[in-house]
């Protein structure tokens, strides 16, 4: 047996990794067709507030980060839906907003800064067995509402007024999409924290894209990249003792240019 | 032919956003078999029109029947194939293949938990073949020309065997050779394939040329009936004010 599986945390980042893996790029694709990808970094910082109020309130801070994702979502969603704002506005209130309520949260409790470190970049030794249950479990419904709704987020992807003219409950699926991005980019903190999640919801599929296959294959090919980016990153930081969070999304980014430059023209 | 129940029935319908009318007092029918043209200046509520009869809005006065039915609770919405302007021009970079986008189609056709089963892919592939674009099948929407992206839409709206075919300004963004095989494409599926079709148009001089009915809308009904009857001078003038003179084509 390899070295780095005689630990058990490195076995528990593996299992959540992989789970994190495969969710992240299968609701990133749906955001980046649909020019919102930057939902997922708004989400992940209104997670961070999440965070730091389950960290002052001594729960488990993934319970109180999805909530907060989750219930933002909703909020974005409406506010998106009600036309008032333009969405990019939306997202650059909620994103600042939440990080100010998240810093002042933790500025009344002092003394966790270096907690805060680990879900700010990830930090995979403090994915506890608990932790594991509830990401697996939630990338799997994240993983069968993509299977089982795959046709209607296809259609809404393409052409909203499209799906209405259908007879598609739009906003139904749209409420759908960005609840189950909250999940996923809740369940990604621990892994490659706050700031990098974006980066694993968008960069796998923007590398597939160049490929320049259709649909399903590119959703396939993005989950692809996303787990070689995700166990590549796990065993470089392992091995070189560098920042998991960063080391994955690193990777990913290296497979970016490579698929760039493979699939240039002339 | 005229006795039997319309396809499309407009009753005196008025329709106004945010306190400004956009429609007023608008009332015809469409029978099976029309070849429609809806014409008239941007922001008469061509568009708005449209979006009544999907069911996409609701008329502030007035009634819409479609089918016999209000539009917005139509259940058999996949009997109406749309084709708006806008997925048409916006989806030049999304990742889908021909046959996955012309398959979209039939999804209003299936329950939420059940897949495409042989006689959707047989519908996909008539649709597909009809449309002349087969043999993209398996091609990014994205690399293809605007005429033929255009085919694609319509693949995708007669994926779902509809009885109207409603278009929002499909030759936008398509050059003129292509669209002169376009025009014949939709006369012969109006013809052969026996369709209803309503093809809104800024362009009244292509549009009086092609369809079989003409309605001129510009915030209430300025003209409805043969577009040779129709479109003459005074119409014009009354549709896009003082000052517009109908150019004879060059081969008349």
């Amino acid at each position: 047996m390899i070295e780095i599986f005689q630990y058990d945390f490195m076995i528990r980042a593996f299992e959540a990794g992989i789970a994190v893996a495969i969710a992240a790029p299968l609701i990133g694709m749906f955001l980046v067709v649909k020019r919102y990808s930057l939902l997922s970094d708004t989400l992940a910082h209104i997670s961070l507030a999440g965070v730091a109020t389950g960290l002052f309130f001594q729960f488990n801070p993934i319970f109180s980060a999805i909530l907060f994702s989750v219930g933002a979502s909703f909020i974005i969603e409406w506010l998106r839906h009600s036309r008032r704002i333009f969405s990019e506005s939306v997202l650059a209130i909620f994103l600042s907003g939440s990080l100010a309520l998240a810093v002042v949260i933790l500025s009344l409790a002092k003394g966790f800064n270096a907690n805060l470190f680990s879900y700010l970049f990830g930090s995979i030794s403090t994915v506890s067995p608990s932790d594991v249950i509830v990401i697996l479990a939630l990338a799997v419904v994240v993983f069968l509402s993509i299977v089982i709704f795959y046709k209607e987020l296809f259609l809404v992807s393409l052409d909203e007024e499209l799906t209405q003219a259908s007879g598609l409950p739009v906003r139904r699926l749209n409420f759908m999409m960005v609840t189950l991005a909250a999940v996923t980019v809740a369940l990604s903190i621990r892994i490659v924290g706050v700031l990098l999640i974006g980066a694993l919801m968008v960069i796998p599929v923007v590398s597939a894209m160049q490929y320049g296959k259709g649909f399903r294959s590119t959703l396939f090919l993005s989950v692809l990249i996303s787990l070689f980016s995700v166990v590549g990153g796990l065993f470089s930081s392992y091995y070189l003792n560098i920042a998991s969070g960063g080391t994955i999304v690193l990777v990913a980014l290296i497979i970016f240019l490579g698929s760039v430059i493979f699939t240039k023209k002339e | 032919m005229q006795s039997v129940d319309p396809f499309i029935e407009l009753n005196n319908i008025g329709f106004k956003y945010d306190n400004t009318p956009v429609l007023e007092k608008l009332s015809f029918t469409v029978h099976e078999g029309e070849y429609l043209g809806i014409i008239g200046p941007n922001g008469g509520g061509k568009t708005t029109l449209i979006k009544l009869i999907l069911g996409l809005l609701v008329p502030t006065e007035g009634t819409v029947r479609v089918f016999g039915k209000d539009p917005v609770f139509l259940k058999e919405k996949y009997r109406i194939g749309y084709v708006p302007q806008k997925a048409v021009q916006d989806n030049k970079n999304f990742p889908a293949t021909v046959f996955e986008v012309v398959r979209s189609g039939r999804v209003p056709r299936l329950g939420l938990f059940s897949g495409f089963s042989k006689k959707d892919i047989d519908a996909v592939e008539w649709a597909m073949e009809v449309s002349g674009i087969e043999r993209y099948r398996n091609t990014l929407i994205g690399k293809l020309s605007g005429g033929e992206r255009q085919r694609v839409f319509i693949a995708r709206a007669l994926a779902s065997d509809p009885d109207i075919l409603v278009l929002d300004e499909p030759t936008v963004g398509v050059d003129i050779g292509a669209q002169k095989k376009f025009y014949e494409f939709l006369a012969k599926l109006n013809t052969d394939h026996l369709l209803t079709i309503l093809f809104v148009s800024h362009d009244v001089d292509m549009v009086s040329k092609e369809v079989k009915t003409v309605l001129c809308v510009n915030h209430n009904l300025v003209c409805y009936g043969m577009p040779q009857d129709l479109l003459k001078e005074d119409v014009l003038q009354k549709l896009y004010g003082e000052g517009v003179v109908k150019v004879n084509h060059k081969e008349q």
